[in-house]
Protein backbone atom coordinates (compact mmCIF):
# COMPACT_ATOMS: atom_id res chain seq x y z
CA UNK A 1 0.00 0.00 0.00
CA UNK A 2 1.23 3.54 -0.88
CA UNK A 3 1.52 6.03 1.40
CA UNK A 4 2.67 9.57 1.99
CA UNK A 5 3.24 12.13 4.97
CA UNK A 6 2.86 16.00 3.21
CA UNK A 7 1.68 19.49 4.09
CA UNK A 8 -1.36 20.12 2.79
CA UNK A 9 -0.68 24.12 0.69
CA UNK A 10 -3.83 25.01 -0.22
CA UNK A 11 -4.21 27.86 2.60
CA UNK A 12 -1.63 28.70 5.14
CA UNK A 13 -2.90 26.79 7.95
CA UNK A 14 -0.68 23.96 6.20
CA UNK A 15 -2.24 20.69 7.86
CA UNK A 16 -0.06 17.47 8.07
CA UNK A 17 -1.35 15.04 5.90
CA UNK A 18 -1.41 11.60 5.80
CA UNK A 19 -2.65 10.35 2.29
CA UNK A 20 -2.74 6.30 1.56
CA UNK A 21 -4.50 4.19 -0.71
CA UNK A 22 -7.43 2.72 0.02
CA UNK A 23 -9.33 0.90 -2.50
CA UNK A 24 -12.60 0.95 -0.56
CA UNK A 25 -12.35 5.29 -0.88
CA UNK A 26 -14.47 6.75 -3.44
CA UNK A 27 -11.44 8.06 -5.24
CA UNK A 28 -8.79 5.50 -4.37
CA UNK A 29 -7.17 7.39 -1.67
CA UNK A 30 -7.95 8.42 1.81
CA UNK A 31 -6.76 11.32 3.72
CA UNK A 32 -6.12 12.33 7.14
CA UNK A 33 -5.07 15.03 8.90
CA UNK A 34 -6.67 18.05 6.99
CA UNK A 35 -8.98 20.57 8.43
CA UNK A 36 -11.30 20.94 5.38
CA UNK A 37 -12.46 19.11 2.19
CA UNK A 38 -9.93 21.17 0.48
CA UNK A 39 -7.10 18.95 2.31
CA UNK A 40 -9.06 16.25 1.17
CA UNK A 41 -8.93 16.59 -2.84
CA UNK A 42 -5.23 18.01 -2.34
CA UNK A 43 -3.94 15.07 -0.75
CA UNK A 44 -5.54 13.00 -4.16
CA UNK A 45 -4.25 15.36 -6.17
CA UNK A 46 -0.80 15.68 -5.09
CA UNK A 47 -0.43 11.55 -5.53
CA UNK A 48 -2.39 11.16 -8.75
CA UNK A 49 -1.47 14.71 -10.43
CA UNK A 50 0.18 17.13 -8.91
CA UNK A 51 -0.12 20.70 -10.04
CA UNK A 52 0.46 24.36 -9.25
CA UNK A 53 -0.67 27.51 -9.94
CA UNK A 54 1.94 29.76 -11.86
CA UNK A 55 2.70 33.17 -11.27
CA UNK A 56 5.44 36.03 -12.72
CA UNK A 57 5.68 38.46 -14.91
CA UNK A 58 5.45 39.61 -19.00
CA UNK A 59 7.44 42.49 -20.24
CA UNK A 60 5.31 45.73 -20.63
CA UNK A 61 5.79 48.63 -22.62
CA UNK A 62 4.23 52.02 -22.00
CA UNK A 63 3.32 51.85 -18.39
CA UNK A 64 6.01 53.45 -15.97
CA UNK A 65 7.00 49.89 -14.86
CA UNK A 66 8.48 47.29 -16.83
CA UNK A 67 6.84 44.03 -15.47
CA UNK A 68 3.39 43.75 -15.41
CA UNK A 69 2.16 40.90 -12.98
CA UNK A 70 0.36 37.47 -14.58
CA UNK A 71 -1.11 34.34 -13.10
CA UNK A 72 -2.31 31.06 -14.64
CA UNK A 73 -6.37 31.42 -14.30
CA UNK A 74 -6.27 27.79 -12.53
CA UNK A 75 -3.27 25.01 -11.78
CA UNK A 76 -1.08 23.77 -14.28
CA UNK A 77 0.23 20.05 -14.20
CA UNK A 78 3.56 20.52 -11.79
CA UNK A 79 5.42 18.88 -14.70
CA UNK A 80 4.71 21.87 -17.12
CA UNK A 81 5.55 24.67 -14.77
CA UNK A 82 9.30 25.50 -16.51
CA UNK A 83 7.32 25.10 -19.44
CA UNK A 84 4.73 28.30 -19.29
CA UNK A 85 7.63 30.31 -17.38
CA UNK A 86 9.56 29.98 -21.13
CA UNK A 87 6.17 30.86 -22.87
CA UNK A 88 5.57 33.41 -20.48
CA UNK A 89 8.51 35.24 -20.53
CA UNK A 90 8.90 35.29 -24.45
CA UNK A 91 5.23 37.19 -24.06
CA UNK A 92 5.14 40.82 -23.97
CA UNK A 93 1.93 43.39 -23.30
CA UNK A 94 1.11 47.41 -24.06
CA UNK A 95 -0.44 49.17 -21.43
CA UNK A 96 -3.29 49.71 -20.61
CA UNK A 97 -3.66 46.62 -19.39
CA UNK A 98 -6.94 45.80 -16.64
CA UNK A 99 -6.69 43.01 -13.86
CA UNK A 100 -8.10 39.79 -15.42
CA UNK A 101 -6.69 40.34 -18.62
CA UNK A 102 -5.65 37.27 -20.72
CA UNK A 103 -2.46 37.67 -21.91
CA UNK A 104 -1.95 33.95 -23.21
CA UNK A 105 -4.91 32.37 -24.16
CA UNK A 106 -4.45 28.25 -23.51
CA UNK A 107 -1.08 27.83 -22.35
CA UNK A 108 0.41 24.86 -23.91
CA UNK A 109 -2.97 23.61 -24.69
CA UNK A 110 -4.03 22.91 -20.98
CA UNK A 111 -7.12 25.47 -21.34
CA UNK A 112 -5.58 27.39 -18.61
CA UNK A 113 -4.82 31.18 -19.74
CA UNK A 114 -2.30 32.98 -18.46
CA UNK A 115 -3.99 36.51 -16.98
CA UNK A 116 -3.04 40.12 -15.73
CA UNK A 117 -2.89 40.29 -11.75
CA UNK A 118 -2.89 43.90 -12.19
CA UNK A 119 -4.16 47.12 -13.98
CA UNK A 120 -1.81 49.39 -15.93
CA UNK A 121 -2.77 52.64 -16.89
CA UNK A 122 -0.79 53.87 -19.76
CA UNK A 123 1.92 56.46 -19.27
CA UNK A 124 1.13 59.93 -18.82
CA UNK A 125 2.28 62.10 -22.16
CA UNK A 126 4.07 64.88 -20.54
CA UNK A 127 2.74 68.22 -20.68
CA UNK A 128 4.96 71.17 -21.78
CA UNK A 129 5.31 73.53 -19.41
CA UNK A 130 4.32 77.27 -20.70
CA UNK A 131 7.80 79.69 -20.72
CA UNK B 1 -4.06 73.99 6.45
CA UNK B 2 -6.55 71.40 5.74
CA UNK B 3 -8.97 69.91 7.90
CA UNK B 4 -9.86 66.50 7.59
CA UNK B 5 -11.36 64.47 10.18
CA UNK B 6 -9.17 61.09 9.56
CA UNK B 7 -6.07 60.86 8.04
CA UNK B 8 -4.48 57.69 7.34
CA UNK B 9 -0.23 57.30 7.20
CA UNK B 10 0.32 54.16 4.44
CA UNK B 11 -1.98 53.43 1.22
CA UNK B 12 -0.96 49.42 2.17
CA UNK B 13 -3.52 46.66 2.71
CA UNK B 14 -3.77 48.09 6.69
CA UNK B 15 -4.58 52.15 5.37
CA UNK B 16 -6.43 50.88 2.87
CA UNK B 17 -9.29 48.72 4.90
CA UNK B 18 -8.77 51.61 8.07
CA UNK B 19 -10.05 53.88 5.43
CA UNK B 20 -12.47 52.05 3.61
CA UNK B 21 -13.92 51.16 7.23
CA UNK B 22 -14.11 54.55 8.74
CA UNK B 23 -16.17 55.42 5.10
CA UNK B 24 -18.69 52.52 6.41
CA UNK B 25 -18.91 54.22 9.32
CA UNK B 26 -19.72 57.00 8.59
CA UNK B 27 -16.86 59.99 8.11
CA UNK B 28 -17.00 61.36 5.61
CA UNK B 29 -13.46 63.31 5.65
CA UNK B 30 -10.68 60.92 5.16
CA UNK B 31 -7.45 61.08 3.57
CA UNK B 32 -5.07 58.54 2.68
CA UNK B 33 -1.08 59.54 2.53
CA UNK B 34 1.29 57.33 0.46
CA UNK B 35 4.73 57.90 -0.58
CA UNK B 36 5.14 55.66 -3.22
CA UNK B 37 3.58 56.11 -6.54
CA UNK B 38 0.72 54.20 -6.72
CA UNK B 39 -1.89 52.76 -3.37
CA UNK B 40 -1.05 48.82 -2.59
CA UNK B 41 2.00 48.48 -0.38
CA UNK B 42 4.17 45.42 -0.31
CA UNK B 43 1.44 43.88 -1.81
CA UNK B 44 2.22 45.34 -5.11
CA UNK B 45 5.42 43.43 -5.62
CA UNK B 46 4.39 40.21 -3.83
CA UNK B 47 2.85 38.85 -7.06
CA UNK B 48 2.60 34.68 -6.21
CA UNK B 49 -0.93 34.10 -4.72
CA UNK B 50 -1.96 32.84 -1.54
CA UNK B 51 -3.93 36.01 -0.36
CA UNK B 52 -7.18 36.66 0.20
CA UNK B 53 -8.17 32.87 1.86
CA UNK B 54 -10.51 34.36 4.14
CA UNK B 55 -11.31 37.36 3.46
CA UNK B 56 -12.48 36.51 -0.39
CA UNK B 57 -12.42 32.75 0.02
CA UNK B 58 -9.92 32.68 -3.34
CA UNK B 59 -6.46 33.07 -3.62
CA UNK B 60 -5.48 36.06 -5.04
CA UNK B 61 -2.10 37.80 -5.58
CA UNK B 62 -0.97 40.71 -3.89
CA UNK B 63 -1.72 43.16 -6.61
CA UNK B 64 -4.74 41.56 -7.18
CA UNK B 65 -5.56 41.66 -3.25
CA UNK B 66 -4.93 45.13 -3.25
CA UNK B 67 -6.23 46.36 -6.26
CA UNK B 68 -9.99 45.07 -4.91
CA UNK B 69 -8.75 47.79 -2.04
CA UNK B 70 -8.10 50.15 -4.41
CA UNK B 71 -11.10 49.98 -6.12
CA UNK B 72 -13.09 50.14 -3.55
CA UNK B 73 -11.59 53.08 -2.09
CA UNK B 74 -12.18 55.12 -5.01
CA UNK B 75 -16.02 54.22 -5.84
CA UNK B 76 -16.25 55.30 -1.69
CA UNK B 77 -14.48 58.51 -2.97
CA UNK B 78 -12.17 58.50 -0.54
CA UNK B 79 -9.35 60.91 -0.98
CA UNK B 80 -5.91 59.93 -1.71
CA UNK B 81 -2.79 61.56 -2.56
CA UNK B 82 0.37 59.41 -3.53
CA UNK B 83 4.02 60.81 -4.02
CA UNK B 84 3.93 62.01 -0.77
CA UNK B 85 5.35 61.71 2.10
CA UNK B 86 4.28 62.05 5.97
CA UNK B 87 6.95 63.59 7.58
CA UNK B 88 5.44 64.28 11.12
CA UNK B 89 2.60 63.48 13.13
CA UNK B 90 2.49 65.55 16.66
CA UNK B 91 0.40 64.27 19.58
CA UNK B 92 -2.67 66.90 18.79
CA UNK B 93 -2.76 65.53 15.39
CA UNK B 94 -1.12 67.96 13.08
CA UNK B 95 0.00 65.85 10.23
CA UNK B 96 3.31 67.43 8.32
CA UNK B 97 2.94 66.14 4.64
CA UNK B 98 5.68 66.36 1.83
CA UNK B 99 5.27 66.05 -1.88
CA UNK B 100 7.42 67.13 -5.05
CA UNK B 101 3.95 69.06 -6.36
CA UNK B 102 3.17 71.46 -3.01
CA UNK B 103 6.50 71.31 -0.66
CA UNK B 104 5.25 71.30 2.56
CA UNK B 105 1.91 71.18 3.91
CA UNK B 106 -0.18 70.95 6.99
CA UNK B 107 -3.26 68.74 8.01
CA UNK B 108 -4.97 69.13 10.70
CA UNK B 109 -7.04 65.52 11.70
CA UNK B 110 -9.42 65.25 14.25
CA UNK B 111 -7.71 61.46 14.37
CA UNK B 112 -5.05 59.72 12.56
CA UNK B 113 -4.10 56.08 11.83
CA UNK B 114 -0.62 54.72 11.80
CA UNK B 115 -0.37 52.21 8.49
CA UNK B 116 3.56 52.76 7.66
CA UNK B 117 3.86 48.80 7.95
CA UNK B 118 7.47 47.64 8.06
CA UNK B 119 10.73 47.52 6.75
CA UNK B 120 13.26 45.10 6.52
CA UNK B 121 16.56 44.73 8.57
CA UNK B 122 19.23 44.86 6.22
CA UNK B 123 23.33 43.83 6.84
CA UNK B 124 24.22 46.38 9.30
CA UNK B 125 21.36 44.92 11.71
CA UNK B 126 23.15 41.96 11.53
CA UNK B 127 27.17 42.31 11.38
CA UNK B 128 28.11 40.05 8.51
CA UNK B 129 32.03 40.36 8.80
CA UNK B 130 33.77 40.58 5.25
CA UNK B 131 33.98 43.00 2.13
CA UNK B 132 31.34 44.97 0.84
CA UNK B 133 30.59 43.95 -2.69
CA UNK B 134 27.79 44.34 -4.83
CA UNK B 135 25.11 41.74 -4.55
CA UNK B 136 24.24 41.95 -1.52
CA UNK B 137 20.90 43.14 -0.39
CA UNK B 138 17.59 42.40 0.98
CA UNK B 139 15.12 39.76 -0.44
CA UNK B 140 12.46 42.51 -0.68
CA UNK B 141 14.51 44.69 -2.25
CA UNK B 142 15.25 41.63 -5.13
CA UNK B 143 11.52 41.41 -5.40
CA UNK B 144 11.12 44.55 -5.88
CA UNK B 145 13.78 44.64 -8.53
CA UNK B 146 12.43 41.17 -10.19
CA UNK B 147 8.88 41.71 -10.03
CA UNK B 148 8.53 45.27 -10.39
CA UNK B 149 11.12 46.94 -11.98
CA UNK B 150 12.59 43.82 -14.38
CA UNK B 151 15.79 42.85 -13.41
CA UNK B 152 17.33 39.95 -12.62
CA UNK B 153 19.56 40.50 -9.60
CA UNK B 154 22.18 37.29 -10.09
CA UNK B 155 22.59 34.21 -11.48
CA UNK B 156 23.88 32.07 -8.11
CA UNK B 157 21.72 32.68 -5.21
CA UNK B 158 22.39 32.18 -1.40
CA UNK B 159 19.57 33.12 0.69
CA UNK B 160 20.27 34.04 4.88
CA UNK B 161 17.32 33.69 6.91
CA UNK B 162 14.02 31.58 6.33
CA UNK B 163 11.82 34.51 6.40
CA UNK B 164 8.43 34.37 4.32
CA UNK B 165 10.17 36.67 2.06
CA UNK B 166 13.33 34.58 1.60
CA UNK B 167 11.39 31.62 1.18
CA UNK B 168 9.22 33.17 -1.62
CA UNK B 169 12.17 34.66 -3.46
CA UNK B 170 14.32 31.84 -3.48
CA UNK B 171 11.32 30.02 -5.95
CA UNK B 172 11.12 33.16 -7.94
CA UNK B 173 14.49 32.93 -8.76
CA UNK B 174 15.04 29.06 -9.51
CA UNK B 175 11.76 29.82 -11.77
CA UNK B 176 13.66 32.71 -13.39
CA UNK B 177 16.46 30.10 -13.99
CA UNK B 178 19.20 31.26 -10.85
CA UNK B 179 20.75 28.44 -9.38
CA UNK B 180 19.44 28.66 -5.97
CA UNK B 181 22.09 27.04 -3.99
CA UNK B 182 20.81 26.36 -0.34
CA UNK B 183 19.24 28.53 2.59
CA UNK B 184 21.01 29.56 5.24
CA UNK B 185 19.05 29.73 8.70
CA UNK B 186 20.55 29.64 12.41
CA UNK B 187 17.28 28.17 13.85
CA UNK B 188 16.64 24.75 14.03
CA UNK B 189 13.00 25.46 12.66
CA UNK B 190 12.24 28.01 9.67
CA UNK B 191 11.29 31.70 10.58
CA UNK B 192 8.53 31.20 7.43
CA UNK B 193 4.93 29.50 6.92
CA UNK B 194 5.20 25.51 6.55
CA UNK B 195 3.63 26.66 3.36
CA UNK B 196 6.03 28.64 2.01
CA UNK B 197 9.08 25.68 2.91
CA UNK B 198 6.93 23.09 0.83
CA UNK B 199 5.99 24.99 -2.08
CA UNK B 200 8.71 27.58 -2.24
CA UNK B 201 12.15 24.82 -1.29
CA UNK B 202 10.79 21.60 -1.56
CA UNK B 203 9.34 22.12 -4.86
CA UNK B 204 12.11 23.10 -6.30
CA UNK B 205 14.76 20.88 -4.27
CA UNK B 206 16.55 23.93 -3.02
CA UNK B 207 18.16 22.77 0.37
CA UNK B 208 17.55 23.85 3.83
CA UNK B 209 20.85 24.41 6.18
CA UNK B 210 19.23 25.08 9.50
CA UNK B 211 21.19 25.59 12.54
CA UNK B 212 23.94 27.60 10.13
CA UNK B 213 25.01 31.09 10.16
CA UNK B 214 26.82 33.32 7.51
CA UNK B 215 30.39 34.21 9.09
CA UNK B 216 32.19 36.12 6.05
CA UNK B 217 31.50 37.89 2.70
CA UNK B 218 33.67 37.05 0.08
CA UNK B 219 34.25 39.52 -3.17
CA UNK B 220 35.65 42.65 -4.38
CA UNK B 221 34.00 44.16 -6.90
CA UNK B 222 30.97 42.04 -7.03
CA UNK B 223 30.15 39.02 -4.47
CA UNK B 224 32.03 35.93 -5.30
CA UNK B 225 30.98 33.65 -2.02
CA UNK B 226 29.84 33.58 1.61
CA UNK B 227 31.80 31.35 4.29
CA UNK B 228 28.80 29.22 6.39
CA UNK B 229 29.38 28.12 9.38
CA UNK B 230 27.54 25.76 12.16
CA UNK B 231 26.07 27.77 15.07
CA UNK B 232 25.55 25.86 18.76
CA UNK B 233 22.51 26.41 21.20
CA UNK B 234 23.24 29.85 21.88
CA UNK B 235 23.71 30.15 17.87
CA UNK B 236 27.29 31.33 17.99
CA UNK B 237 29.44 29.73 14.74
CA UNK B 238 31.30 26.52 16.26
CA UNK B 239 35.19 26.81 14.82
CA UNK B 240 35.83 24.41 12.29
CA UNK B 241 33.29 23.83 11.16
CA UNK B 242 33.43 27.05 8.08
CA UNK B 243 32.50 25.85 4.17
CA UNK B 244 33.04 28.18 1.41
CA UNK B 245 29.67 28.45 -1.02
CA UNK B 246 30.25 29.94 -4.13
CA UNK B 247 27.37 32.57 -5.20
CA UNK B 248 27.07 36.13 -6.68
CA UNK B 249 24.25 37.50 -5.00
CA UNK B 250 23.22 37.02 -1.07
CA UNK B 251 19.44 37.58 -0.28
CA UNK B 252 19.17 38.50 3.41
CA UNK B 253 15.76 37.39 4.73
CA UNK B 254 16.42 38.43 8.54
CA UNK B 255 13.14 39.67 10.00
CA UNK B 256 10.85 43.35 9.68
CA UNK B 257 10.60 45.84 11.76
CA UNK B 258 7.80 48.39 12.26
CA UNK B 259 8.66 51.44 10.78
CA UNK B 260 7.91 53.66 13.64
CA UNK B 261 9.74 57.04 13.61
CA UNK B 262 6.69 58.80 12.89
CA UNK B 263 4.38 57.12 15.63
CA UNK B 264 7.65 57.59 18.37
CA UNK B 265 7.86 61.67 17.31
CA UNK B 266 3.91 61.74 17.95
CA UNK B 267 4.65 60.40 21.58
CA UNK B 268 3.02 57.13 21.14
CA UNK B 269 4.36 54.52 23.64
CA UNK B 270 5.97 51.37 21.65
CA UNK B 271 5.95 47.48 23.14
CA UNK B 272 9.58 46.63 22.85
CA UNK B 273 8.68 42.74 22.17
CA UNK B 274 6.53 43.52 19.16
CA UNK B 275 8.16 47.00 17.90
CA UNK B 276 4.85 48.70 17.68
CA UNK B 277 2.86 50.94 19.39
CA UNK B 278 0.99 49.46 23.05
CA UNK B 279 -2.76 49.49 22.15
CA UNK B 280 -6.36 49.12 23.35
CA UNK B 281 -9.30 47.39 22.12
CA UNK B 282 -9.94 49.72 19.28
CA UNK B 283 -6.89 49.73 18.18
CA UNK B 284 -5.71 53.06 19.63
CA UNK B 285 -2.41 53.99 20.71
CA UNK B 286 -1.57 55.66 24.20
CA UNK B 287 -1.82 59.06 22.38
CA UNK B 288 -6.08 59.65 22.17
CA UNK B 289 -7.19 59.51 18.59
CA UNK B 290 -4.33 58.12 17.04
CA UNK B 291 -4.90 54.67 15.99
CA UNK B 292 -2.41 52.06 14.48
CA UNK B 293 -2.84 48.61 12.47
CA UNK B 294 -0.98 46.32 10.54
CA UNK B 295 3.05 45.79 10.09
CA UNK B 296 3.39 48.99 11.69
CA UNK B 297 1.56 47.41 14.89
CA UNK B 298 3.01 44.44 14.47
CA UNK B 299 4.50 41.92 12.15
CA UNK B 300 1.75 39.75 10.09
CA UNK B 301 2.33 37.25 7.88
CA UNK B 302 -1.24 36.92 7.16
CA UNK B 303 -2.92 39.80 4.72
CA UNK B 304 -6.05 38.74 5.81
CA UNK B 305 -5.45 39.86 9.31
CA UNK B 306 -4.11 42.52 8.49
CA UNK B 307 -6.93 43.58 6.63
CA UNK B 308 -9.65 42.21 9.60
CA UNK B 309 -7.37 43.94 12.27
CA UNK B 310 -7.35 47.46 10.01
CA UNK B 311 -11.14 47.62 9.73
CA UNK B 312 -11.77 47.81 13.95
CA UNK B 313 -8.96 50.86 13.54
CA UNK B 314 -10.94 52.40 11.11
CA UNK B 315 -14.01 51.67 12.76
CA UNK B 316 -13.20 53.13 16.16
CA UNK B 317 -11.24 56.04 14.38
CA UNK B 318 -14.54 56.58 12.87
CA UNK B 319 -16.27 56.37 16.47
CA UNK B 320 -13.40 58.56 18.24
CA UNK B 321 -14.66 61.03 15.50
CA UNK B 322 -18.48 60.96 16.85
CA UNK B 323 -17.31 61.05 20.29
CA UNK B 324 -18.85 57.46 20.81
CA UNK B 325 -15.20 56.01 22.27
CA UNK B 326 -15.16 56.38 25.83
CA UNK B 327 -12.08 57.04 26.86
CA UNK B 328 -12.61 56.12 30.68
CA UNK B 329 -13.52 53.50 32.63
CA UNK B 330 -12.48 50.08 33.45
CA UNK B 331 -8.98 49.12 32.00
CA UNK B 332 -8.33 45.58 31.92
CA UNK B 333 -4.40 44.35 31.30
CA UNK B 334 -3.91 41.56 28.51
CA UNK B 335 -0.88 39.53 29.25
CA UNK B 336 1.42 37.49 27.38
CA UNK B 337 1.38 34.07 29.96
CA UNK B 338 4.27 31.47 29.37
CA UNK B 339 4.98 30.24 26.27
CA UNK B 340 3.20 33.49 24.32
CA UNK B 341 6.01 36.22 23.68
CA UNK B 342 2.97 38.89 22.86
CA UNK B 343 -0.78 39.78 22.65
CA UNK B 344 -2.10 42.26 20.84
CA UNK B 345 -4.13 43.92 21.53
CA UNK B 346 -2.35 44.96 25.05
CA UNK B 347 -5.01 46.76 26.94
CA UNK B 348 -9.24 46.63 26.71
CA UNK B 349 -11.40 49.26 27.93
CA UNK B 350 -14.84 47.62 29.02
CA UNK B 351 -16.85 50.25 28.38
CA UNK B 352 -15.76 49.84 24.95
CA UNK B 353 -16.43 46.25 24.15
CA UNK B 354 -19.33 46.06 21.86
CA UNK B 355 -17.87 43.31 19.67
CA UNK B 356 -16.19 40.22 19.93
CA UNK B 357 -12.89 40.76 21.24
CA UNK B 358 -10.10 39.41 18.98
CA UNK B 359 -6.46 38.64 20.19
CA UNK B 360 -3.61 38.35 18.14
CA UNK B 361 -0.31 36.30 19.54
CA UNK B 362 2.85 34.80 18.53
CA UNK B 363 4.74 31.78 20.65
CA UNK B 364 7.86 31.94 21.76
CA UNK B 365 8.67 28.18 20.65
CA UNK B 366 7.18 24.65 18.53
CA UNK B 367 5.38 23.33 20.43
CA UNK B 368 2.55 20.14 19.38
CA UNK B 369 0.00 18.79 20.79
CA UNK B 370 -0.92 21.81 23.50
CA UNK B 371 -3.50 23.77 24.44
CA UNK B 372 -3.46 27.97 24.03
CA UNK B 373 -5.22 28.67 27.03
CA UNK B 374 -6.97 32.11 28.20
CA UNK B 375 -7.21 33.41 31.87
CA UNK B 376 -9.46 36.02 32.83
CA UNK B 377 -8.02 36.99 36.43
CA UNK B 378 -6.47 33.91 36.62
CA UNK B 379 -9.28 31.05 35.76
CA UNK B 380 -9.42 29.49 32.37
CA UNK B 381 -12.12 30.89 30.31
CA UNK B 382 -11.34 29.27 27.08
CA UNK B 383 -9.23 26.44 25.78
CA UNK B 384 -8.20 25.77 21.79
CA UNK B 385 -6.72 22.47 21.11
CA UNK B 386 -3.65 23.40 18.41
CA UNK B 387 -1.80 20.38 16.70
CA UNK B 388 1.33 22.69 16.05
CA UNK B 389 2.09 26.20 17.35
CA UNK B 390 5.14 27.75 15.82
CA UNK B 391 6.91 31.38 16.30
CA UNK B 392 5.88 31.98 12.79
CA UNK B 393 2.63 31.23 12.41
CA UNK B 394 0.46 34.04 14.61
CA UNK B 395 -2.50 32.67 16.24
CA UNK B 396 -5.70 34.39 16.73
CA UNK B 397 -8.76 34.25 19.12
CA UNK B 398 -11.77 35.30 19.53
CA UNK B 399 -13.35 36.01 23.39
CA UNK B 400 -17.39 36.36 23.72
CA UNK B 401 -17.60 40.30 24.93
CA UNK B 402 -20.42 39.25 28.04
CA UNK B 403 -18.19 36.51 29.52
CA UNK B 404 -15.31 39.29 29.21
CA UNK B 405 -17.53 41.71 30.85
CA UNK B 406 -19.40 39.68 33.25
CA UNK B 407 -15.78 38.31 34.39
CA UNK B 408 -12.68 40.53 34.29
CA UNK B 409 -11.82 42.58 36.85
CA UNK B 410 -8.11 42.93 36.42
CA UNK B 411 -6.54 40.76 33.50
CA UNK B 412 -6.90 38.63 30.78
CA UNK B 413 -4.04 36.09 30.18
CA UNK B 414 -2.76 34.01 27.53
CA UNK B 415 -0.63 31.24 27.70
CA UNK B 416 0.16 27.26 26.84
CA UNK B 417 -0.61 24.52 28.47
CA UNK B 418 2.38 23.26 30.37
CA UNK B 419 3.64 19.89 30.61
CA UNK B 420 1.43 17.53 32.34
CA UNK B 421 3.34 15.31 34.61
C1 LIG C 1 7.48 39.34 0.64
C2 LIG C 1 6.21 39.19 1.40
C3 LIG C 1 5.42 38.10 1.14
C4 LIG C 1 4.18 37.95 1.77
N1 LIG C 1 3.41 36.86 1.45
C5 LIG C 1 2.15 36.77 1.95
C6 LIG C 1 1.27 35.69 1.52
O1 LIG C 1 1.64 34.83 0.74
N2 LIG C 1 0.01 35.67 2.00
C7 LIG C 1 -0.42 36.63 2.87
O2 LIG C 1 -1.59 36.59 3.25
N3 LIG C 1 0.39 37.63 3.31
C8 LIG C 1 1.68 37.74 2.87
N4 LIG C 1 2.51 38.78 3.30
C9 LIG C 1 2.07 39.69 4.37
C10 LIG C 1 1.31 40.93 3.94
O3 LIG C 1 1.60 41.28 2.62
C11 LIG C 1 1.69 42.09 4.83
O4 LIG C 1 1.46 41.68 6.13
C12 LIG C 1 0.86 43.34 4.49
O5 LIG C 1 1.21 43.84 3.23
C13 LIG C 1 1.07 44.44 5.53
O6 LIG C 1 0.26 45.55 5.20
P1 LIG C 1 0.52 47.02 5.74
O7 LIG C 1 -0.47 47.88 5.06
O8 LIG C 1 0.58 47.00 7.21
O9 LIG C 1 1.99 47.39 5.27
P2 LIG C 1 2.60 47.72 3.79
O10 LIG C 1 2.02 46.83 2.77
O11 LIG C 1 4.06 47.71 3.99
O12 LIG C 1 2.09 49.19 3.52
C14 LIG C 1 2.58 50.34 4.20
C15 LIG C 1 2.51 51.53 3.27
O13 LIG C 1 2.78 52.71 3.98
C16 LIG C 1 3.58 53.55 3.19
N5 LIG C 1 4.30 54.48 4.09
C17 LIG C 1 5.16 54.14 5.09
N6 LIG C 1 5.60 55.24 5.71
C18 LIG C 1 5.02 56.30 5.11
C19 LIG C 1 5.08 57.71 5.31
N7 LIG C 1 5.83 58.25 6.26
N8 LIG C 1 4.33 58.51 4.50
C20 LIG C 1 3.55 57.96 3.53
N9 LIG C 1 3.45 56.64 3.29
C21 LIG C 1 4.18 55.82 4.08
C22 LIG C 1 4.47 52.60 2.43
O14 LIG C 1 4.96 53.18 1.25
C23 LIG C 1 3.52 51.45 2.15
O15 LIG C 1 2.85 51.59 0.92
C24 LIG C 1 3.77 38.93 2.70
C25 LIG C 1 4.59 40.02 2.98
C26 LIG C 1 5.80 40.17 2.36
C27 LIG C 1 6.66 41.36 2.69
S1 LIG D 1 -6.76 20.98 4.91
FE1 LIG D 1 -8.00 22.80 4.62
S2 LIG D 1 -7.51 24.03 6.42
FE2 LIG D 1 -5.88 22.50 6.28
S3 LIG D 1 -4.25 23.51 5.08
FE3 LIG D 1 -5.55 22.38 3.66
S4 LIG D 1 -7.01 23.88 2.92
FE4 LIG D 1 -6.12 24.72 4.79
Amino acid sequence: MQKKEMICIVCPLGCQLEVAEDSRAEKGYKVDGNRCKRGTEYGIKEMSDPTRVVTSTVRLKGAYLRRLPVRSDGPVPKKLVFECMKRIAEAEVQAPVRMGDVIIENILDTGINIIASKSMQPLQPLTAISP
Amino acid sequence: MYDFDIVVVGGGPAGLAAAIEAKNNGVDRILVIERDRELGGILQQCIHNGFGLQIFKEELTGPEYAERFILELQKKEIMYKTDTMAIHVSPDKLVTIMNAAEGISHIRAKAVILAMGCRERARGAINISGTRPAGVMTAGAAQRFVNMEGYMVGKEVVIFGSGDIGLIMARRMALEGAAVKMVVERKPYSAGLTRNIVQCLEDYDIPINYTHTIVGIKGRERLEGVVISKVDSKKRPIAGTEEFVSCDTLLLSVGLIPENELSEAAGVKLDPVTGGAVVNEAMETSVEGIFACGNVLHVHDLVDYVTLESRKAGKNAARYVKGLLEGEGTIIEIRAGSGIRYVVPHFVRLENLKDELELYMRCDDIYNDKKLIVKIDGKSVKEVYKRRLMPSEMERVKLDPKEVLRKAKGSITVEIEKEVQ
